[in-house]
């Protein structure tokens, strides 16, 4: 299966819920927001929501700004 | 006290979080600000570096957070990274820009007003960044808006405040509270805005890019204090010719013929 991850393309070996996603990339998923298919998925719901092939996956979280 | 949206805030010092050398170096000059109101932008997780989170450089429980809509060029972003910073952090609170031309970063008046009307009707606490136009701050405060935040000149110029005239206006009419933001290049302009009745100020660049930004906000704290003291205290009237600050009865020189300091 092959999702699009913050705009490239990554290979997931199984079916894959977003919260596995998250753990995966060693993610702190309270301090950040996801997208999938331009959809904000609220935070309890990731370990709900699975990952399907082509998905459009946006992870967002804060950096410096003013 | 200053209040927005029900929330006090003891200092008048907004700071922004970006151009800092290090999260170290940013954590330190925001305590040294005494500010209790961060800004901070949204981008894409750099997935190479999972551990890089900005969140847990910032005491949260010290401060308030303003996640703001940079990067936003229209109303529809504007309105996505706002929905995007409220999943991630579940603040309500969001500086509003909309900046289409990355070149001179003017807030777009027409969209921003557009977006503040949807943001508040979906429950969020909104601080649009304007160019100082009194009768769109009018217009933004009508629809909701819970402060404005015009600018003093675009962003990061450091050039201060010029738009005078127009700020005073808007600091005269806003019911909401005014936020000074963009282009305060150092102490003397933020003192100024706060002599004029500006009820903040947001400062960002000065801060981070000086020579030591701990020790210049420290610097932007005592400046914003003193210029809200003068305010309240009242500024004494200009002119445009001399007066004489010691009495001239009495001179001890008869002949004289001079009027001393």
């Amino acid at each position: 299966m092959q999702i699009i991850l913050n705009g490239q393309a990554k290979s997931l070996d199984r079916q894959t819920s977003l919260s596995n996603l998250l753990d995966l990339l060693n993610l702190n998923p309270d301090t950040m927001a996801a997208e999938i298919n331009g959809r904000i998925i609220e935070p309890d719901r990731y370990s709900l929501q699975e990952l399907r092939n082509d998905d459009r996956v946006e992870l967002i979280r804060f950096v410096g700004g003013g | 006290m200053l209040t927005i949206a029900d929330t006090p805030f003891s200092s008048r010092l907004f700071v922004g979080t970006g151009k800092f050398a290090s999260s170290s170096i940013m954590s330190q000059a925001v305590e040294a600000s005494g500010s209790e109101m961060v800004t901070v932008a949204l981008r894409r997780v750099d997935l190479d570096n999972p551990e890089d989170d900005i969140m847990a450089a910032l005491d949260l429980k010290k401060i308030h957070f303003l996640p703001n809509t940079s990067g936003a060029r229209n109303a529809d972003e504007a309105i996505r990274l706002a929905h995007l910073a409220r999943a991630a952090s579940g603040t309500k609170r969001i500086k509003l820009e909309v900046t289409p031309d990355p070149r001179t970063l003017l807030p777009d008046p027409i969209d921003t007003l557009k977006a503040t009307e949807k943001l508040v009707r979906d429950g969020f606490t909104v601080l649009p960044y304007i160019n100082a136009d009194p009768i769109l701050a009018l217009r933004l405060q009508d629809v909701g808006a819970a402060a404005v935040m015009p600018l003093g000149s675009p962003i990061g110029t450091n050039q201060g405040i010029r738009t005078t005239m127009q700020m005073e206006i808007i600091i005269e009419q806003a019911r909401v509270p005014v936020v000074v933001d963009a282009g305060i290049g150092a102490p003397s302009h933020a003192a100024k805005a706060m002599e004029m009745g500006a009820d903040a100020v947001l400062v960002n660049t000065a801060i981070a890019v000086a020579g030591d930004p701990v020790r210049m906000a420290r610097a932007f704290k005592a400046a914003v204090q003193a210029g809200r003291e003068a305010f309240k205290a009242g500024l004494g009237r200009q002119s445009t010719t001399a007066s004489a600050s010691s009495p001239r009865t009495g001179m001890v020189t008869a002949d004289l013929n001079f009027v001393q300091n």
